[in-house]
């Protein structure tokens, strides 16, 4: 996949749609997490501590977890800075909307826009669990009062209008990034047929609708409740 | 029609350009394109002018010449017609018409509208053909029996005239769609599958190396395409390239 001039555009594609499946992946099984909050506070605790404090998912899945998502960002500008110098000088005039979708011409803007919210993101939740975990050596999940504390931060977090309304924000940019990036992931390496492309396109616009709306609920939801 | 024309005017490859202003009375709503830019260059001569240049030869949408990117769209407003098939008819009288040469660092403009799309050629000398044995014992190609689903597609590839279209229409100007067309219209027949591996490889290598952007799959190509060409083709040679860099021996 590689030349004397180093990667080739197809392989660089096919990476980052391999990232984009993996991360797709991930999304699925997070809101599914998630989603057990608005159901069972006792339910949402336990797969909460069993998430943070296994072996497999802290040492193995997470520093995957952590190079795909960078890799995602790092490839996707990289590849942006190069399409932008394969046309130094643009039309005076030009219609780009009629004959590309937003989502498929700006997921540099949206896929940006997710990063940074994955910056607060992190800020929120992720920080704070190394702290507790590996910094202060606190593995027991537990709060002062010796019940499973992880319910009661979601709860916290959300309680600030502000941070909601930046996370349902987010989602939305999630969502129009998906909508593209999903059925284009598929094109990149090289699945494409007449019976399975419409397949793909609807199941990648059910999932890029469903998956977001549901970390918006569950935001939603806590402000609610908090 | 009485038209007012903004066209990219550019005296040399080293020129900055600009546009430039023309009003044209008295089109025929029949005319094609080209001939309402032949009226318009027959006035500038009149005038002392130096015409419009722009790249023409068939003007019956076969040769890929033409190359105008019109009112902000690759050869115009129309679908599946080049530049020369595009009429008079699909704009208004009155109406102000931008004309500028396809935008792409692969594609230099050499004057006003003419491009220099020789970087197609180096991709097609870098694998686009098929050697065969010419020494008198050439075998009929009748005689090898391809399914009809692989001739028709492979048919269908093989109706890129290679205008351009595709790279000057797509946001990264990206040359997936003509490098697809030209790999899938000879992989798909058996003649092609000798050198398949090696084709996909030089021709991705060398498409890479004229400095054409990467494919963000927009689809805006396939829309744009005067022949219509489909995404599947970039999909193909996503599957042969990637195939025969873990296979391929050289």
């Amino acid at each position: 996949m590689s030349t004397s001039n180093g990667m080739t555009s197809i392989a660089r594609k096919f990476f980052m749609a391999l990232s984009g499946f993996f991360l797709i992946i991930f999304l699925l099984q997070h809101c599914t997490i998630n989603m057990m909050s608005v159901f069972s506070s006792e339910m949402f605790n336990s797969v909460s501590h069993f998430m943070g404090t296994n072996p497999l998912v802290q040492f193995a899945l997470q520093p995957v977890l952590a190079f795909g998502v960078f890799f995602h960002l790092g490839m996707g500008i990289y590849l942006e800075m190069q399409n932008n110098n394969a046309r130094s000088i643009k039309y005076a005039m030009n219609k780009p909307s009629e004959n590309a979708s937003w989502m498929s011409r700006n997921m540099i803007i949206t896929g940006i826009m997710v990063m940074l919210f994955l910056g607060l993101h992190f800020y929120d939740f992720w920080l704070p669990e190394l702290n507790i975990k590996f910094i202060q050596g606190d593995m027991t999940g537990l709060n002062d009062a010796g019940n499973f504390r992880y319910y009661e931060e979601l709860q916290h977090k959300f309680h600030d209008p502000i941070r909601t309304g930046l996370y349902v924000l987010a989602f939305v940019f999630l969502s129009l990034h998906l909508l593209h990036g999903f059925q284009s992931a598929f094109q990149s390496v090289g699945f494409r047929s007449n019976r399975w492309s419409p397949v793909i396109q609807k199941l990648g616009n059910s999932y890029a609708i469903a998956v977001p709306l549901g970390f918006i609920v569950i935001a939603v939801y806590h402000y609610i409740n908090a | 029609m009485d038209l007012t024309l903004k066209i990219w005017r550019q005296k040399n490859k080293d020129d900055k350009g600009a546009l430039k202003s023309y009003d044209i009375k008295g089109v025929s709503p029949d005319s094609s394109f080209l001939e309402m830019m032949d009226l318009l260059n027959n006035n500038l001569i009149e005038k002392g002018e130096n015409p419009v240049a722009f790249d023409h030869d068939c003007r019956e949408g076969i040769c890929g010449s033409c190359s105008m990117y019109i009112n902000g769209e690759a050869h115009g407003p129309d679908r599946l017609v080049t530049t020369c098939q595009l009429h008079m008819r699909k704009f208004k009288d009155g109406e102000t018409i931008h004309i500028e040469p396809w935008r792409a660092k692969a594609f230099p403009v050499i004057k006003d509208l003419v491009v220099d799309r020789s970087a197609f050629d180096r991709v097609m000398s870098a694998g686009g053909f098929v050697s065969v044995n010419t020494s008198g014992n050439t075998q009929d190609a009748n005689a090898t029996p391809i399914a009809k689903a692989a001739a028709d597609k492979a048919f269908d590839a093989a109706t890129c005239i290679g205008c351009g279209a595709c790279v000057a229409t797509c946001k990264n100007a990206s040359a997936m769609l003509f490098v697809s067309a030209k790999v899938s219209q000879l992989a798909l027949l058996p003649q092609g599958q000798v050198e398949a591996q090696r084709r996909a490889i030089h021709m991705v290598e060398q498409m890479d190396h004229e400095g054409f952007g990467n494919c963000s799959n927009t689809g805006a190509c396939e829309v744009e395409c005067p022949k219509g060409i489909s995404l599947e083709n970039i999909a193909r040679m996503n599957r042969e390239f990637l195939s025969a860099t873990i296979t391929s021996e050289s």
